[in-house]
């Protein structure tokens, strides 16, 4: 186990002594579990009125509106989207390749410059900081940036537009340098040069493998950033075939028609009456909830990373 | 004196550093392509845009631009809300984050600490576009749940949420909060059960109550995660939450006046009325204003507090 973990254990542990020793209050301790579970269904309830109202029928829809409890349960908000979803499959593709493609490139990416700049003896590490940590403070926000990518790298409408402009995040590379300063001892770089081997050596042999942990916090932020991203779909992106699963949400929110006109059936005259009948608002929910399945499912495995990473983000040199 | 001697000695060029170069290409590219040379683009505040001469090509009008920005309202009202938000963001969910991370940390149970921490982290891994719809599912004028409860009881219920300014600055700190609060009083949490229990020992040795300990050794130790977490929201002082401001609010026009800031005000000017020259005079001000904002927290945290700034 690496150190992080060590020492991650070892404070749990103290933790608990503490409690021992000097515990709250048998009455204080439910006060704060009322009013923590309190906050935790306020949190969680909305979610669990999407889900509702996915199951809803139509006419329970109709008749009493989103509520908690039903007249009726269905699942025709389900059946509908497999009818009428390939443009949700489309969109769950490109959301894949994006999330797992852009990550995997920016992951390595980054951790190449985090390498680089976390070599002491390099004689410009630190303008190279610099260089990077510069554009955390300073941007040419959103006009200037839009014109560049699309007038002069026309990228627009292209699968490049969602994997070259989120490539690096500055402040990744920063925790992954942070983490390569702190949990690599120096002594192994200074064994590895002694035996002659170059940087790439190292970087691949050495470096790669020890930095599981720092490379798994970066790639899920990644990853889930990714996932979650709707604006650069919603600026640069017309052509369906690349609309991501959350601009694609977003559509929806205005209306379900973006699902229907992009749907096979929208060929045939049959296809089209039955398009007119179908409901929307249990269609719509149905469709969030199959878009954050994955990631709701999968947080609570990875949600130490997502921590880590912030408090390593926080330390400092 | 020791900087200057490892400076003689280091050699600018070596052969063996030749493969730094090749792995820092890519990010330089990168940086240089996305970041610096947007950065350049800014000269866009100055210019008069043609589409056929390109943003280095077009000509230069002066400060024309930022006259029709200043002389509007609008500067002052997204200004005005931008701030107002951000401030009121930031002192809220800092009150409640550490509330919370107080609280979870003091539990006797394990488990339930555990659990609701899970539930309390949900929110920030869902997408503004996510919560949008949640919040229709609330707000909607037919079928809302808002709208159902005021029916049940006995109202007529038929408000369009979407039009009404009132409830607007509340439902848009509530929903921030809602989204952003607990991920952060899980970091906070983590912070908190690092501090080693020795402290704590001896302050009970010392007859310390529970609350004297909480200020005089868990919020000292929080300190540090605070303050960058200050700075880098107030370096973020005049970015609005785009997805918040935009698309929670549905972009009703009703609501500019409470919803509007600099962030969805740029998009409308490029996106929608197609007014670059506004819009990138906005988008000049947001940058230069914003990176003195972060440059003024900065100093102002290595005053009060050295060990604590970030450069």
């Amino acid at each position: 186990m690496d150190r992080q973990e060590k020492s991650r254990k070892y404070s749990e542990r103290a933790g608990k002594n503490r409690k021992k020793l000097n515990r709250l209050s048998t009455k204080w301790n439910l006060a704060f579990s009322v009013i923590l579970i309190f906050t935790a269904l306020v949190t969680f309830l909305p979610l669990v009125l999407v889900i509702v109202i996915s199951f809803s029928s139509t006419d329970s829809i109709n008749r009493a509106g989103y509520t908690f409890f039903p007249q009726g349960w269905s699942l025709e908000g389900y059946a509908y989207l497999l009818k009428i979803g390939e443009q949700m499959v489309k969109s769950y593709r490109i959301t894949i390749i994006y999330s797992v493609v852009g990550t995997a490139m920016g992951v390595l990416v980054m951790m190449l410059y985090a390498y680089v700049i976390s070599q002491k003896d390099f004689w410009c590490h630190r303008q190279l900081t610099w260089f990077l940590f510069f554009t955390m403070l300073f941007g040419g926000g959103l006009v200037s940036s839009y014109i560049i990518n699309v007038r002069y790298f026309h990228l627009k409408d292209t699968i490049w537009i969602l994997l070259l402009p989120g490539l690096v995040g500055a402040s990744n590379v920063i925790i992954l340098k942070t983490f390569l300063r702190t949990s690599i001892p120096e002594a192994l770089f200074d064994a590895a040069k002694i035996d002659g081997a170059g940087h790439f050596t190292i970087f691949f042999r050495v470096v790669m493998p020890l930095s599981k942990a720092g490379i798994a916090t970066v790639a899920l932020f990644n990853f889930v950033g990714k996932w979650n991203d709707w604006f650069t779909g919603m600026l640069y992106i017309e052509n369906p075939n690349l609309v991501p699963l959350q601009t694609l949400l977003l559509k929806l929110q205005g209306s379900v028609d973006y699902l229907k006109t992009n749907s096979g059936l929208s060929g045939t005259p049959d296809g089209l009456r039955m398009l007119k009948t179908i409901p929307t608002t249990n269609l719509r929910m149905a469709c969030t909830l199959v878009a954050i399945l994955p990631i709701l499912f999968a947080y609570p495995f990875f949600q130490r990373y997502f921590v880590n990473g912030m408090t390593m983000g926080s330390i400092k040199e | 004196m020791k900087r200057r001697q490892e400076r003689t000695r280091r050699k600018i060029f070596r052969k063996q550093d030749i493969p730094l170069y090749i792995m820092a290409f890519p990010t330089v590219i990168w940086l240089i392509c996305f970041c610096y040379l947007p950065m350049g683009g800014l000269v866009l505040a100055f210019k008069d845009y043609k589409v056929q001469k390109g943003i280095f090509g077009s000509d230069f009008v002066g400060f024309k631009n930022f006259e029709f920005l200043f002389t509007t309202t609008d500067a002052f009202i997204i200004t005005r809300n931008t701030i107002l938000y951000n401030v009121v963001f930031i002192a809220l969910n800092l009150f409640l984050a550490v509330g919370l991370a107080l609280m979870l940390s003091e539990l006797h149970s394990r488990l339930l600490a555990k659990s609701l921490q899970t539930v309390f982290m949900m929110p920030s891994f869902l997408s503004w576009a996510v919560v949008t719809i949640i919040v229709t599912a609330f707000l909607d004028r037919n079928n809302g749940f808002v709208n159902q409860v005021i029916r049940m009881l006995g109202g007529k219920g038929m408000t369009d949420w979407y039009l009404v300014i009132e409830p607007w600055p509340f439902l848009l700190v509530f929903i921030n909060a809602w989204k952003n609060v607990g991920f952060q009083a899980v970091v906070y949490l983590a912070v908190i059960s690092g501090i080693s229990s020795d402290y704590y020992e001896a302050a009970v040795l010392d007859g310390a109550s529970r609350l004297q300990q909480a200020r005089y050794i868990t919020l000292p130790h929080l300190r540090f995660i605070i303050v960058i977490n200050m700075i880098m929201a107030m370096g973020g002082i005049f970015r609005g939450d785009f997805g918040l401001f935009y698309n929670v609010t549905g972009n009703s026009g009703a609501l500019y006046r409470v919803t509007d800031v600099l962030d969805t005000y740029i998009y409308r000017g490029l996106m929608n009325l197609g007014n670059i020259g506004m819009s990138s005079a906005a988008g000049f001000y947001q940058s230069v204003v914003g990176f003195v904002a972060i440059l003024a927290a900065n100093k102002v945290v290595s005053k009060i507090d050295p060990d604590s700034a970030m450069f």
